[in-house]
């Protein structure tokens, strides 16, 4: 999928807080995450996941704390995170083509056309291209969501649940994916409910509850059941 | 530079979306039609009450309009959290404002196109005379309900109860402007027809103000 090498960006939290009214999402949390290192977050629902990834895309902002890409090329398109999120951030009533056009140019990407065209067939949605978002199966929704992520080729990649919706043919095609942008140097962070084929590719496990990291394990070969069961019971 | 290619493609993808679904204009033009014939049984065509009142009118049907168009402005940005991919994507968050801006701005000249003949026939007042001047205080009066209307449309489409706070917000805000274009308007559409450059002047420095506001303010609206 990425055949270029991609510049080594890191991701890193200090002291991050989140509150929403008087409720917190996040407590001081800190976390470093090296250049080309792939993390998988883990937690029960609500315990704040998706929080610390729309504060990693920037979409949120932190009540307090910081947030930093160690390595990130100042100014470039590929050092923004690339996101994928529960919604498709896509829209309903352009077609898939359209949709990857309007983001590449967006991020000025070079021939948006021609980047727009090779994602629509690594995703297998060459043939559906002309057709308008709103006609596709949440499988192929979440495919068009992970191509508008991956389209001005970035560095990090903050994926939250990314296999919602996508068949097995679909989880082991994103597997395939992000091994490669893995293999690249890219830097990826992303929330899963137990164990796959994707979360196979974690070298890290990072177990969040209740807005506070009560686990960071180095996942070394073992089993990633345990750490993303972790505290379950 | 990013700025302005950021909006242009943003624009395009608005006007795309737009006149592929006809929704906004499709409603907007219709609501403006009944309005203006309804009203048009209330006064006599053609006489000074029908010239003293119309302009009035005239400007209650646009503001109505605005807001059926500014309600989904960014309400429709959250249906698949697209709001968020843009923010993500684009360099400066102005350019998602001003697309809206201009986007809106041309909706709204647009239904004002359709309902100027109507107005001119069923009020039976001739508005070919001073027709260019008509169509500035039109544009600069439009722009100022867009521009104020795109910055409470982001604010609205947060809250919980925005179908209320949208007009409720809106129509303090644009009081100035829907007085001072109404009576611009009436003295254009008058017997002896009188242009008040001051109003105009007026309602530009409105847009101005307003326009500046939402450039240096405006990325505030969008955070969560």
């Amino acid at each position: 999928m990425t055949a270029t090498t991609l510049a080594p960006t890191g991701l890193r939290f200090d002291n991050i807080d989140k509150r929403y009214g008087g409720l917190y999402a996040l407590r001081r949390v800190s976390l470093e995450i090296a250049p080309g290192e792939c993390v998988a977050l883990a937690g029960r629902n609500g315990s704040g996941k998706t929080t610390l990834l729309r504060i990693a895309a920037q979409i949120v902002l932190p009540t307090a704390g910081k947030l930093t890409f160690p390595g990130a090329a100042p100014n470039t398109s590929n050092g923004r995170p690339g996101y994928v999120a529960h919604a498709t951030m896509v829209y309903d009533e352009l077609s898939a083509e359209e949709n990857l056009v309007l983001f590449a140019k967006l991020q000025n990407v070079d021939n948006p056309a021609a980047r727009a065209e090779d994602l629509l067939r690594e995703v297998g949605l060459f043939e559906r291209r002309d057709s308008l978002v709103r006609t596709f199966s949440r499988g192929m929704r979440q495919r068009i969501a992970i191509a508008r992520a991956l389209i001005h080729r970035p560095s990090v990649l903050l994926f939250d649940e990314p296999a919602t919706g996508l068949d097995p043919l679909g989880i082991t095609w994103l597997a395939h994916a992000l091994r490669e942008m893995h293999r690249a140097g890219g830097t990826i962070l992303m929330s899963l409910h137990g164990e796959s084929e994707i979360s196979a590719l974690a070298t890290r496990a990072v177990h969040i509850d209740a807005g506070k990291i009560i686990a960071d394990t180095n996942t070394g070969g073992v089993s990633l059941r345990s750490v993303l069961t972790f505290g379950a019971a | 530079m990013s700025l302005l290619s950021n909006t242009s493609v943003l624009l395009g993808k608005e006007l795309r979306t737009e006149f592929r679904s006809r929704e906004l204009l499709t409603t907007t033009c219709v609501f403006i039609i009944i309005v203006l014939v309804l009203f048009s049984f209330t006064v006599n065509p053609g006489t000074e009450q029908a010239r003293q009142f119309a302009p009035g009118l005239l400007w209650l049907a646009i503001l109505f309009a605005a807001s059926l168009m500014f309600q989904s402005c960014f309400l429709r940005e959250q249906v698949n959290d697209t709001l968020s991919s843009l923010r993500l994507a684009v360099t400066d968050p102005f350019a998602i404002f001003l697309a809206k801006l201009v986007a809106n701005t041309l909706f709204l000249l647009l239904t004002e196109l359709v309902m100027l003949p109507i107005f001119a026939v069923f009020y039976n007042i001739p508005v070919l005379p001073n027709f260019p001047v008509l169509v500035l205080v039109l544009f600069v009066g439009s722009l100022g309900i867009a521009v104020t209307g795109t910055a409470i449309s982001a604010i609205s489409s947060q809250a919980r109860m925005r179908e209320l706070l949208l007009p409720l917000l809106l129509l303090p805000l644009l009081t100035p402007v829907l007085v001072v274009s109404s009576i611009v308007t009436t003295g254009l559409l008058d017997r002896d027809p009188v242009v008040q450059w001051k109003g105009i002047a007026f309602l530009g420095v409105f847009d101005l103000i307003f326009l500046t506001a939402l450039w240096l303010f405006g990325q505030y609206l969008l955070e969560e």
